[in-house]
């Protein structure tokens, strides 16, 4: 198993999910974020005063997949998120040792 | 807790004085005869078409200060303290009403005998003597102090402003009442009330001077008084919600067709070109705001456009009953412009924090506003010629009304701050300014 975290834009999430659950992906967890890569951020204007946002929102999702489907769902991600333009994000791989889903006690793939 | 006793102290106090002006019935009957012998000879009689839109003004001006003033300022101060900005304007309405009935009203519109170019006398604290057929001009008195209560109140409120994020709100209750009595009440009384003012020649028909300049410069002092916020210029101040502030500068705009088309005090032709310049004008600023800011900044932005309305709202104060629909489209877009670059450029280069900028728009919008109504001035209008039709001593009166509140309101501004400062202390502690007013002063916050 393992873990693909994606920190993609926000208004991409729908495409994103949709194109996970057609891979027969059935769960992910979103959480609302704030960072920087090449981006960097952007320059907002109040009456003159000028303020430097270095963290832009994104929005990361982390989806849990059997290690044969990883290399699906992250093409999914990537041509699902993809704008061409600077700030699309990025997508980590991370080894997963245990699942429990813990309604059943089922443990590893059978509980994705 | 020691600091609380001394507040109570001075309350106390203040109440024990008022009380006692009340009681004694020789005070109060000496300066009420010049006024009920004014009353006899005009005979006036009431108008309910007057009675019924002064109504609709005064309900509509109170508008202006909650929600309209809190949700302009609580949308633009960060998430931490919004709620002490909206808890400031809705305690200053209940105060300075206290406040205006106790003794305000008094001593801006009764006759102050031997000092009555200064000041009024106190024949009608807590409204003694006033009834339901006690009338001022056609409407009811009743109605006439409601109305003018709605413009005391809104006065300190704007102040707020200027120090947003950084007040003890023992200390602002204190300031506002003094301030009210001090510096609001003489003002109005040198303007609107018979004073040195109104004798003169000055024109100021809704409050250009007694309203907007006073608070402006009041809030410049705070400003410089208090100093800058925790951060300044280094951390991100940015508006938390900038809609908050749109629907609160609407709802200003809407409010002051009760401001100035009330400022007729009736019904009629008067009110209705105070109406229309008001709306000519506002519209002219906010254009001449936003352009301005698209040439020097690249973007036009929302709260550059509301900021010119305002600012447009302030300058056609003054004038609304004096000059005609083109001079309102001038003075509009003159104060957009000027006012643009009071707040951003001058402000940045004096390195004051008036952090809302109440100097920058209601202090040199009013000041822009009071010497364009003596440029402006119509006859046809009012009876009141300006410099374009060939009467430039207006202009010199006008800087004279605009000199004299400056003067009086700067130094009995700063005077009120030292007292409060010595009685509860001004500013909160660095520690309640960083974590936020709104959890260290209310216990309240916004997730």
């Amino acid at each position: 198993m393992k873990l693909v975290m994606a920190i993609i834009k926000p208004f991409k999430l729908d495409e994103v999910r949709q194109a996970l659950t057609e891979l027969g992906l059935q769960g992910m967890t979103v959480t609302e974020v704030k960072g920087y890569g090449r981006q960097k951020g952007h320059t907002e204007i109040y009456r003159g005063a000028e303020y430097a946002v270095n963290f832009l929102p994104k929005i990361k999702i982390e989806v849990v997949v059997p290690t044969k489907q990883v290399d699906k769902a992250v093409d999914a991600i990537v041509s699902a998120a993809k704008t061409g333009q600077i700030g699309d994000g990025k997508i980590f791989v991370v080894p997963v040792e245990q699942t429990v889903r813990i309604r059943t006690g089922e443990t590893n793939e059978s509980a994705l | 807790m020691v600091t609380l006793a001394k507040y109570l102290f001075a309350g106390v106090v203040m109440l024990a004085f008022l009380v006692l002006c009340y009681i004694d019935p020789a005070l109060a009957q000496e300066a009420a005869e010049p006024v009920a012998e004014a009353a006899e000879e005009a005979a006036p009689t009431l108008n309910t078409g007057d009675t019924a839109w002064m109504l609709t003004s005064t309900a509509i001006v109170l508008l202006m200060t909650i929600p309209g003033l809190a949700l302009f300022y609580g949308g633009m101060v960060r998430k931490k303290n919004v709620l002490s900005v909206v808890m400031q304007c809705f305690a200053i309405c209940c105060v300075i009403t206290i406040a205006w009935f106790a003794m305000g009203y008094s001593l801006a519109f009764t006759d102050g005998g031997g000092m009555n170019s200064y000041i009024g006398g106190l024949s009608k604290a807590f409204l003694k003597g006033v009834g339901i057929d006690t009338l001022t001009l056609t409407i009811p008195e009743s109605v006439f102090f409601t109305f003018q209560a709605t413009f005391a109140i809104i006065t300190p409120a704007l102040i707020v402003g200027a120090f947003v994020d950084r007040m003890k709100f023992s200390a602002l209750l204190l300031f506002m009442v003094l301030w009210s009595l001090v510096v609001y009440a003489p003002i109005t009384h040198w303007v609107w009330g018979g004073g040195f003012l109104a004798n003169a020649g000055v024109l100021d028909f809704a409050g250009g001077t007694v309203v907007h300049i006073n608070a402006g410069i009041a809030g410049l002092v705070c400003a410089i008084y208090l100093g800058r916020r925790s951060g300044y210029g280094t951390e991100n101040m940015a508006p938390h919600n900038l809609v908050y502030s749109v629907i609160g500068a609407s709802l200003l705009w809407v409010g002051w067709f009760g401001f100035n088309a009330g400022s007729a005090v009736a019904a009629n032709g008067a009110a209705g070109m105070a109406m229309a310049v008001t709306q000519i004008a506002t519209a002219a600023a906010a254009l001449g705001w936003m352009f301005t800011e698209w040439l020097i900044h690249k973007k036009p932005s929302i709260l550059g456009i509301i900021s010119g309305a305002v600012a447009g709202l302030v300058a056609i104060t003054p004038a609304a009953g004096f000059v005609e629909p083109m001079g309102a489209l001038w003075i509009g877009i003159a104060a957009g412009i000027i006012c643009f670059f009071a707040s951003t450029t001058v402000k940045k280069a004096l390195g004051y924090d008036d952090s809302l900028d109440v100097f920058g728009i209601h202090g040199v919008g009013g000041i822009v506003g009071a010497i364009l109504t003596g440029v402006f001035a119509a006859e046809a209008i009012a009876g009141k010629t300006g410099l374009l039709e060939g009467n430039a001593g207006q202009v010199l009166t006008q800087i004279w009304g605009i000199t004299a509140t400056i003067v009086w309101c700067a130094v009995a501004t700063f005077v009120i701050l030292i007292i409060v400062n010595i009685l509860v202390g001004v500013r909160v502690s660095q520690a309640a300014e960083v974590e936020g007013l709104d959890i260290n002063l209310h216990g309240e916050v916004v997730q």
